[in-house]
């Protein structure tokens, strides 16, 4: 007879980690799909090198530490980290800027606070700021979308750009780079010049900013469809599109002349990757369905203050990070009544 | 009736594997020629054998009486001779052995003289409750609460609404279902004697949805019986764990009971479709509980059915009976799968709270090496009690036993819920078992300890004090000494002044 027993339950379900983050990756197809289209090969190449490294990275930390390699390298959790950033990379960041951002992301963001489901912030979003402070032109030097790029790339030269850093003859970075919707209305509202976003300007596509619109909404439709398999719930992203777009509202009702759309704050940047992709982390997000929605409405209304307010174009890995410091007092303030105990 | 919206949270719905069983009616189990009966099946204290290795007993005997209040006799299942009174292995998680009466049927199967009572409204309600204790009745559901004592509403309590649950929302088990089916009119029976011994005015028979011929055959049984007063069938979405205790009447009322509390407290009573099929037969036919509804399903027997079957035989009769293909490293579960428990040997005795033998089931495989906890949450969605199974795990991990009370690991019902759904397969329960255990431990020793140190404290004070009166007596004597010492230097003093030089 057996000595050791199984102990109930004896049923599992079939929610599986690795296969949330399968399917986490499937419903960013689209939006790499349209990233590549408007922004040119360096995004495809950023995430493919991104992910070699983060793989190399995840399987070194875990030798030093000790632990099985195969259930964690194939957890997805690292290559989910990778994509993210590279996504959230200028396409044509070069390749040490994006090992640096591996680097810190896994060693630092992740293990050196114990590993996976330990780590208090997003390693992608941690590793984006300290990009975005330690190297802030390369990290904002974003090509124009096609369609308004007067040099647009071929792959070759979107790889030489990325991993020896020439350009073609007479191009230089400065030249071929352009500021982002984001940017042009972040200097807009500096100067207080009046609408920028007048249906004739250049970078204003048919709702947002040219290009970013699509990949927004690319990005909308991932999330969807990852609500819809149950990979994340409603919570967090409808709570900060919704106080983004509250917030946003209000303020252009108020000042219509210096405020952006409301559609454009949720068409621009990283609104809606971060909305379903980077705010949906489990280890970093709140927990419970209160906080969730609490920890989802912070991160709009703190995306709308860093974005109108603050020193950057985009306020979402700010906020992200902010956010994520608070998570333990709200989940904290926010755990559900027990059964049998009062209110 | 209707279902009120206000029920419980989380929860699961499970496929539920019920036809498997539920297509054969039930059948009486062939009789063993040993039977184990433990002495102690029930919740509360052991029964005492009140029989000799030896004796001759016949079917329905009273072998072991109860001890203490909380608990209850037990029976002969058959006529034969009692051939031992040891430890045996029992079927526990523990795994371990007990105390149990052995007995060798002689294939006669004679029943003792048996007490019916024709007319039961002539039974004081003290007396309906004392019949069902001497018939050895405890909880058929799981648990084995003596059933008198949940007969007994106490002077301070009024009970407002019975319930019986039908629900058996376990995925696999149909015993229930399968006594509804058949044996409606005495289950009805038996609620009419439960309504009397409560004074109770409402009665609410709680099925789940996926079983409607129970529910239908419940409702003709109502129909039937005039004297069956304001009772009800309600039949309730499925959705695991339903028929556990609280959540039961969370969604019948939509009441709570209060945190280490009884429905009573709520004006509440519950009770088993079984126990109340067992109250029937031990009033209008004067049986006491030797028998129950077992059902042996999964996919490693080939005739799967549920079976009358005396309390004390071998489980691998049965198995035996319907066909088993059990292999070696098959796992043979005794109740559900989502808070049943695994046997360890096939020969263990069926007991009074055995629902069902489990074979083969397709995910019964060792779990994977669990991953950290992501901290998704899904665990605290699908907790029926709402509580944050995440925060108990990781303080129990962290052996934090002050602060998994805190957050109320006392109220896990222990359903398996958020084992089921955590994608990180971390055996969530198993720490919150091994938490409970330990904090009653810990409880247990401090409590022991602070008696010890009491005892301590009590023997210091009273050295103390013997101290105190030993130097008292000793200043006293040294008082007196050095009283007595002075007078004498002044009688010497004395005596030379007055002795001339
Ligand atoms: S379901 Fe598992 S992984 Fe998710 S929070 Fe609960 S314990 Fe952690
Ligand atoms: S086992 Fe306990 S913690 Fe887990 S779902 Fe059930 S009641 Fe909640």
């Amino acid at each position: 007879m057996k000595l050791f027993g199984l102990t109930s339950p004896f049923l599992v379900g079939n929610s599986r980690v690795t296969k949330h983050m399968i399917q986490l990756l499937l419903a960013l197809i689209p939006a790499l799909g349209a990233l590549v289209y408007y922004f040119g090969y360096g995004v495809l190449i950023n995430l493919i090198f991104a992910t070699i490294v983060a793989l190399l990275v995840e399987a070194f930390m875990l030798h030093l530490r000790g632990r099985p390699l195969k259930p964690f390298l194939t957890d997805g959790s690292a290559i989910v980290t990778a994509v993210l950033l590279a996504l959230a990379l200028p396409s044509l960041a070069p390749w040490w800027l994006t090992v640096i951002g591996i680097i810190f992301a896994i060693v630092f963001a992740k293990h050196l606070y114990g590993g996976l489901g330990y780590n208090p912030f997003n390693p992608a979003m941690a590793a984006y700021v300290l990009l975005l402070i330690s190297f802030p032109v390369e990290m904002t030097s974003w090509l124009p979308v096609n369609s308004i790029n007067d040099h647009p790339l071929s792959f070759t030269h979107t790889f030489q750009a990325i991993f020896s850093g020439q350009l073609p003859a007479g191009l230089t970075l400065d030249t071929i780079s352009g500021a982002t919707p984001l940017d042009e209305m972040k200097t807009a509202i500096g100067q207080s010049v009046d609408p920028i976003f007048v249906t004739n300007h250049k970078l204003y596509g048919m709702i947002g900013g040219k290009g970013w619109e699509v990949v927004n909404l690319c990005f909308l439709i991932g999330g969807l469809f990852l609500i819809y398999r149950r990979v994340i719930s409603w919570h967090i992203p409808v709570a900060m599109l919704a106080s983004l777009a509250l917030i946003s509202s209000i303020t252009y009702f108020i000042t219509p002349h210096t405020s952006a759309t409301p559609l454009l704050h949720l068409l621009s940047g990283g609104t809606m990757i971060c909305a379903f992709f980077i705010a949906t982390d489990p280890v970093t997000a709140s927990t419970t369905l209160r906080g969730r929605l609490i920890f989802g409405a912070g991160i709009g209304l703190l995306t709308y203050i860093i974005r109108v307010w603050g020193g950057y174009a985009d306020g979402i890995a700010f906020a992200v990070l902010l956010m994520n410091m608070l998570v333990p007092t709200i989940d904290y303030y926010t755990q559900p009544v027990t059964y049998g105990h009062k209110k | 009736m209707k279902y009120p919206h206000d029920t419980f949270p989380g929860g699961l719905k499970l496929a539920g594997h019920k036809a498997i069983s539920n297509q054969q009616t039930i059948q009486e189990a062939p009789l063993s020629k040993h039977f184990v009966l433990p002495l102690h099946q029930h919740i509360g204290e052991a029964s005492l054998p009140n029989v000799e290795v030896g004796d001759k007993v016949l079917k329905g005997q009273k072998i072991a009486s109860a001890q203490d209040y909380v608990s209850v006799p037990l029976h002969a299942p058959t006529s034969g001779t009692i051939i031992d009174i040891s430890e045996q292995p029992i079927p526990h998680p523990s795994g371990l052995s007990a105390p149990c009466i052995t007995l060798e049927a002689d294939g006669k199967d004679e029943w003792i003289n048996l007490d019916p009572v024709a007319d039961f409204t002539t039974l004081s309600e003290h007396e309906i409750r004392q019949r069902i204790r001497d018939a050895g009745i405890v909880g058929l559901g799981g648990a084995g609460f003596p059933s008198f004592i949940k007969l007994n509403p106490h002077t301070h309590h009024h009970v407002e609404t019975l319930i019986i649950n039908g629900i058996e929302c376990e995925p696999y088990i149909t015993c229930d279902d399968m006594l509804m089916r058949e044996r409606a009119d005495k289950i009805i029976a038996g609620i009419v004697i439960i309504r009397r011994a409560l004074r109770v005015k409402q009665c609410i028979i709680a099925i789940e949805d996926n079983k409607p011929e129970a529910a239908t055959a419940m409702q003709q049984a109502i129909e039937n019986r005039s004297d069956i007063g304001d009772t009800d069938v309600m039949v309730i979405p499925t959705r695991y764990p339903a028929g556990s205790e609280k959540q039961l009447v969370q969604a019948v009322t939509g009441k709570t009971v209060p945190s280490g509390g009884l429905p009573l407290d709520v004006s509440i009573v519950c009770h088993n479709v079984g126990t109340c099929y067992a109250i029937a037969q031990a009033i209008f036919h004067g049986e006491p509980l030797i028998s129950r509804i077992v059902t042996v399903t999964g996919e490693a027997v080939d005739k799967p059915r549920n079976f009358e079957t005396l309390i004390g035989t071998p489980i691998n009769l049965l198995l035996e009976h319907c066909g088993s293909k059990l292999s070696e490293d098959d796992h043979l579960i005794m109740g559900g799968p989502m808070m049943g428990f695994e046997l360890l040997r096939y020969d263990l005795p069926v007991i009074k709270t055995c629902n069902c033998v489990l074979t083969r089931i397709s995910s019964s495989k060792p779990k994977p090496q669990p991953l950290p906890c992501i901290r998704c949450g899904d665990c605290a969605v699908a907790c029926p009690v709402s509580l944050l199974p995440q925060q108990l795990y990781w303080y129990t991990r962290a052996n934090d036993l002050e602060k998994a009370r805190d957050y109320n690991l006392f109220d896990c019902i222990e359903c398996g819920c958020c084992s089921y759904v955590c994608p990180s397969e971390i055996p969530l329960v198993q720490y919150f078992r091994y938490a409970k255990t330990e904090a009653m431990t810990i409880e247990a020793e401090k409590r022991k300890s602070e008696h010890a140190r009491d005892r301590y404290d009590t023997r210091l004070a009273r050295i103390a004090l013997e101290k105190e009166e030993k130097a008292e007596r000793q200043r006293q004597r040294k008082a007196a000494l050095a009283a007595s010492k002075k007078a004498a230097e002044a009688e010497k003093q004395a005596e030379q002044q007055d002795t001339p030089t």
